[in-house]
């Protein structure tokens, strides 16, 4: 019996640490709808600057000091980034902050490694803290009770925080309806930034009171920031009882899961989230999100398709980018074939994103399925080359009619996080099911007919694939389907009442992205010649989400460009440059800043608003606009 | 829509470029020099990589200053893959089409290891893995274009499991990171200690997530099982985790532990005064070798660097000098000549004499065994014995049954 209570405990434990990051997210999300990706870099950066001030400040007051101060310095810096980078993107499309967001993360990371270096690094323990009393033969490590306590203690000060002063009920106040909250003449600018101040700080409070327990190394902030939004996701957005919640379940259900699975921690947290989202679709705590005020943009100016000459111009470069053979090394060809693959993918996403206003967090979920439905029809049926492509994404269709089922029943954020679920629980599939999947070693051998074998004919190829997805997308976007997506995406109640069925055409936009998407993983797998869980991981879908919003989530094509600029970017800087990470890091914070609306969405706002008159000529619409002032 | 067209046009056009001068200027490649291709995490992993990239880098220069191979000039080009195998597969694709290196080198993860590995095989390119672990590259996945640097999962479970053998401890539980390399490690290590204690039960596991060990409760989920030994596989900041948490709850006090790669530089020293005291693991002891061999390269390596060498730091030394060794004993850059000199090649390292055997391409270098301790508040191995990897390789018949035949 001792045993079982001293598991709850140690569950609590864990608890504390989750539910203080997890807390600060909760709390800038809500009010300044940043989905803030840097959450965890800030944590790591506690956790390292905590461990160089307690390793030069000494005794009880030195080592508390030193946490604190530590958690003080990097809310200091979390200041400093929202003033600076933050503030000028707010107004960009939902979303865009996230780019920033994961920019930063990629600096901080190789950062910490350039200033810290690149070993593992152990804190000290705390003074006083450092062993276990007996509980009828069990240990409990006293640096634990001190978590234990401070998790409930951390969550009564917010509590009153929120609730006994003024600036607690503005956040309130905000977190419901910010624009209101600003209407009624609150300073927005300070109410934001001590918001994400308050959120870096309780970040950087839980990575600097883990070095006692943990080793501190560069990959901390990866490590923790997707539990951290599955916690927040489970509780409720915006609900900060709900995250401790959220954390203490989390926590509780691994600690006493592993007792009788072993190996049910990789997929554990992404399971309980599938299940109370798809039973309660605002989380534990969450009430549903007051329908978001559209950034007019999209309502005041609809799409319209390609001019003629548009059209010419659109073959003119297929031309062009058909010519690179000629000229280009085997090698420009295989990054070529890799940019077109990867064009595909972002598009697919993009569609569903852009046109149906459904962003998915999990898209790689489809292109992986892509890439284990032709390695299986390639390796274990033997099908020819042609097949396979033909096949093979059919299991990514599959997977986008089962999963986009439940995934279109939500919205928004929590639509976002079912589809991550899901991604985690085909990644975990493909990387646990070793006798079919090869488990993380991956299936071998899956090489190209060698009709197209070469990089010019795979090239060739690949580009054929990507221009006819790209055309067929296009031509979706102005369909009846088309504008019957546009419309559940601008409006779902209005689009009701016309009678436009919206689940089912969200669904069906689900499964067509999602088929493309498996498309582009069918020709990936042949162009890598190996398939692993990878091509279904987390990265890939952060990967697709940046291209399209480096690309413009306010355009119809913008994710074209976005793919090509990201992907042509991370290959030649990895290649070519030590500190990769750094580079592209700041590299897209300085993207970010300079086209706040995606790249292909601030030149499309420029030609409007006439700015540039280079464009102007020819542009009917830029004419239009320009009347319309 | 005109100037979406213009933006795609501008960067094809500007990647059309960039692939005209890259063209140009491997066309331009000195005949006097040799090129090996080098891919490893850098980005990912620079705890490990960043000694082995030092390792290497030490030996080029020896390599070089001994006149090179045959009188031409090593020249190693060096990639990042991210951790990512896509990532690594192109990188491959660069060096092997645009940098015309005669081999590739490298690698770090097994699954990376693997995929580069299987190119090679597509593209018929030479590859020395140097440092992935997985049983798989040599034996069911192996091929004739790849070799093997290091001792392998097997090798090293052989060596931990004689040692086992030999303790009193008959309850045994395990806890490794949930994937291939842990699960291999697990059930090798459990098939050779069955075999040779068949009185050993085997009474709990633990498989947290790599990376992600939550370590209270998996410390005490394994304590619950009431072992006499435990079998360790977590290795970097789980592995701290995991110490932590059992040194705390005085899980291994009165019990046996043994554990892989522990005594590795890399995973040992930010352990620092909470090493745990007697563990029997494998590892690179520097302090502690007492070889000519060893002398020479620990003091090359500090001259240079001034800074220890860890165990990443052989495995890059030990991979540049062997893929220097086949290149001169085949003096051409031919890959079936290449394969023909590497199979049965004999050479130094600072391990002692090592080869590449023919049957599945696994290099003999070993590995030692000693026990964990902490000495000045540092975590060491005492009582180390080099264990020779020829004494450990699976077995010729066993090779003959998993390897496909080519």
């Amino acid at each position: 019996m001792s045993f079982y209570v001293v598991q709850f405990l140690s569950g609590l434990a864990s608890a504390a640490a989750l539910f203080l990051v997890a807390s600060g997210l909760s709390i800038i999300f809500g009010v300044t709808r940043i989905v803030n990706f840097a959450h965890g870099a800030f944590y790591m950066l506690g956790a390292y600057v905590a461990f160089s001030l307690t390793e030069r400040l000494s005794g009880a007051l030195g080592f508390w000091g030193g946490i604190v101060s530590a958690a003080v310095i990097v809310a200091l810096i979390g200041v400093l980034v929202e003033m600076l980078l933050l503030r000028r993107i707010y107004r960009s499309p939902e979303l865009f902050q996230l780019l920033a967001t994961f920019g930063l993360t990629l600096m901080v990371e190789d950062l910490a490694v350039l200033i810290w270096g690149p070993d593992d690094l152990l804190g000290r323990r705390a003074p006083g803290l450092r062993g276990a009393f007996d509980f009828f033969g069990q240990a409990i490590p006293t640096y634990d009770v001190l978590l234990r306590v401070l998790g409930p203690v951390v969550l009564g000060a917010l509590w009153l925080l929120f609730h006994r002063t003024r600036w607690g009920v503005l956040v309130r106040a905000a977190t419901q309806d910010r624009d209101m909250v600003a209407a009624l003449g609150v300073n927005q600018k300070w109410l934001f930034t001590s918001v994400f101040a308050l959120g870096v700080f309780l970040a950087a409070l839980g990575g600097a009171l883990q070095i006692p327990r943990d080793a501190v190394n560069h990959t901390m902030d990866l490590r923790i920031i997707v539990d951290v939004f599955v916690v927040v996701v489970i509780g409720g957005l915006g609900s900060i009882t709900g995250a401790f919640v959220a954390a203490v379940l989390v926590s509780e259900l691994n600690a006493f899961g592993i007792l009788i699975f072993p190996k049910i921690s990789i997929i554990l947290v992404f399971l309980v989230m599938a299940v109370v989202l798809i039973v309660r679709p605002w989380g534990l705590f969450g009430k549903p999100e007051a329908a978001a005020r559209q950034t007019p943009g999209l309502a005041v100016q609809p799409w319209r398709p390609l001019s003629a000459q548009a059209r010419l111009a659109f073959v003119g470069v297929l031309i062009l980018a058909a010519a690179l053979p000629l000229l280009g090394s085997n090698y420009a060809l295989i990054v070529g074939a890799e940019i077109a693959i990867f064009v595909i993918f972002a598009v697919s996403l993009h569609f569903l994103m852009s046109v149906g206003g459904m962003a998915s967090f999990g898209h790689a979920a489809y292109f992986g399925l892509g890439a284990y439905g032709v390695a299986f029809l390639a390796k274990l049926a033997g099908l020819p080359m042609v097949a396979c492509l033909l096949l093979g994404p059919l299991l990514g269709l599959f997977g986008a009619i089962v999963f986009g089922w439940f995934a279109v029943q939500l919205s928004g954020v929590y639509f976002a996080m079912l589809t991550l679920a899901f991604a985690q629980i085909v990644w975990s599939i493909a990387f646990q099911w070793v006798d079919v999947t090869g488990g993380d070693n991956g299936i071998l051998g899956v090489w190209p007919a060698a009709l197209v074998a070469t990089p010019a004919r795979f090239y060739w190829l690949a580009l054929a694939i990507t221009a006819l997805s790209v055309v067929v997308m296009r031509v979706l976007v102005f369909s009846p389907f088309g504008y019957a997506l546009r419309a559940t995406r601008d409006s779902g109640l209005r689009s009701e009442a016309v009678g436009i069925n919206s689940k089912r055409i969200q669904w069906a936009a689900f499964v067509i992205a999602g088929t493309f998407a498996a498309l582009a993983g069918a020709l990936f797998a042949y162009l890598k010649g190996s398939v692993f869980p990878d091509n279904a991981g987390i990265a890939l879908s952060v990967d697709s989400l940046v291209m399209v919003l480096l690309g413009g989530v306010e355009t119809v094509s913008g994710a074209v460009v976005g793919a090509i600029v990201y992907k042509a970017l991370s290959i030649w800087l990895v290649s070519y440059t030590e500190l990769s990470k750094l580079v592209m890091g700041a590299v897209i914070v300085v993207l970010v800043v300079m086209f706040p609306k995606g790249i292909v969405g601030t030149f499309d706002g420029l030609i409007r608003s006439g700015k540039l008159s280079f464009f102007k000529r020819g542009s009917q619409r830029a004419t239009q606009a320009e009347g319309a002032e | 829509m005109r100037r979406q067209g213009g933006l795609l046009g501008i960067v094809l056009a500007g990647l059309t470029a960039a692939a005209m001068t890259s063209s140009a200027t491997t066309a331009a490649f000195a005949q006097d020099e040799i090129k090996i291709g080098e891919i490893n995490s850098y980005s990912a992993l620079p705890s490990f990589t960043e000694p082995y990239r030092k390792g290497w880098q030490l030996a080029v220069e020896e390599v070089n200053a001994a006149g090179g191979i045959n009188g031409k000039k090593l020249v190693v080009v060096s990639k990042d893959d991210g951790g990512k195998p896509a990532d690594a597969v192109t990188a491959a694709n660069e060096l092997v089409s645009s940098e015309k290196v005669v081999m590739l080198t490298g690698t770090f993860f097994s699954h990376i290891g693997l995929a580069v590995s299987d190119f090679a095989k597509q593209k018929k390119v030479f590859f020395l893995a140097a440092e992935p672990l997985t049983d798989a590259i040599t034996m069911s996945k192996g091929n004739r274009y790849t070799f093997r640097l290091r001792p392998s999962n097997y090798m090293q479970a052989a060596m931990l499991a004689d040692e086992a053998a030999k303790l009193p401890a008959k309850r045994w539980a395990t806890v490794a990171p949930n994937y291939e390399y842990g699960q291999s490690a697990v059930a090798v290590f459990k098939a050779l200690l069955s075999k040779k204690r068949p009185d050993i039960q085997w009474v709990g596991e633990q498989w947290p997530p790599q990376g992600k060990i939550d370590a209270g409760p998996v410390v005490q989920a394994l304590a619950a099982t009431n072992p006499e030994a435990i079998l360790n596989v977590e290795f970097g900041p789980d592995l701290v985790k995991f110490v932590r948490e059992g040194n705390t709850r005085g899980l291994f006090k009165g019990k046996s532990v043994v554990s892989f790669l522990t005594g590795e530089p890399e995973y040992l020293d930010p352990l620092k005064d909470e090493t745990p005291n007697g563990w029997i693991v494998t590892g690179y002891p520097w302090y502690d070798i007492k070889s000519a061999d060893h002398d020479k390269f620990l003091k090359a390596y500090q001259a240079k660097f001034n800074d220890y060498p860890r165990l990443g730091s052989i495995v890059g030394y030990g991979t540049i000098k062997a893929a220097a060794a086949i290149l001169a004993k085949a003096n051409s850059t031919d890959t079936d000549k290449l394969i023909e000199a590497a199979e049965g090649i004999k050479l130094g390292s600072p391990f002692g004499e090592i080869t590449f055997r023919k049957s599945d391409h696994q290099a003999t270098l070993g590995a030692y065994v000693g026990k964990t301790a902490v000495k000045d508040g540092k975590g060491v191995m005492v009582e180390s014995v080099y264990r020779d990897g020829k004494d450990f390789l699976p077995s010729e018949e066993d090779v003959a049954k998993e390897r496909p035949k080519d």
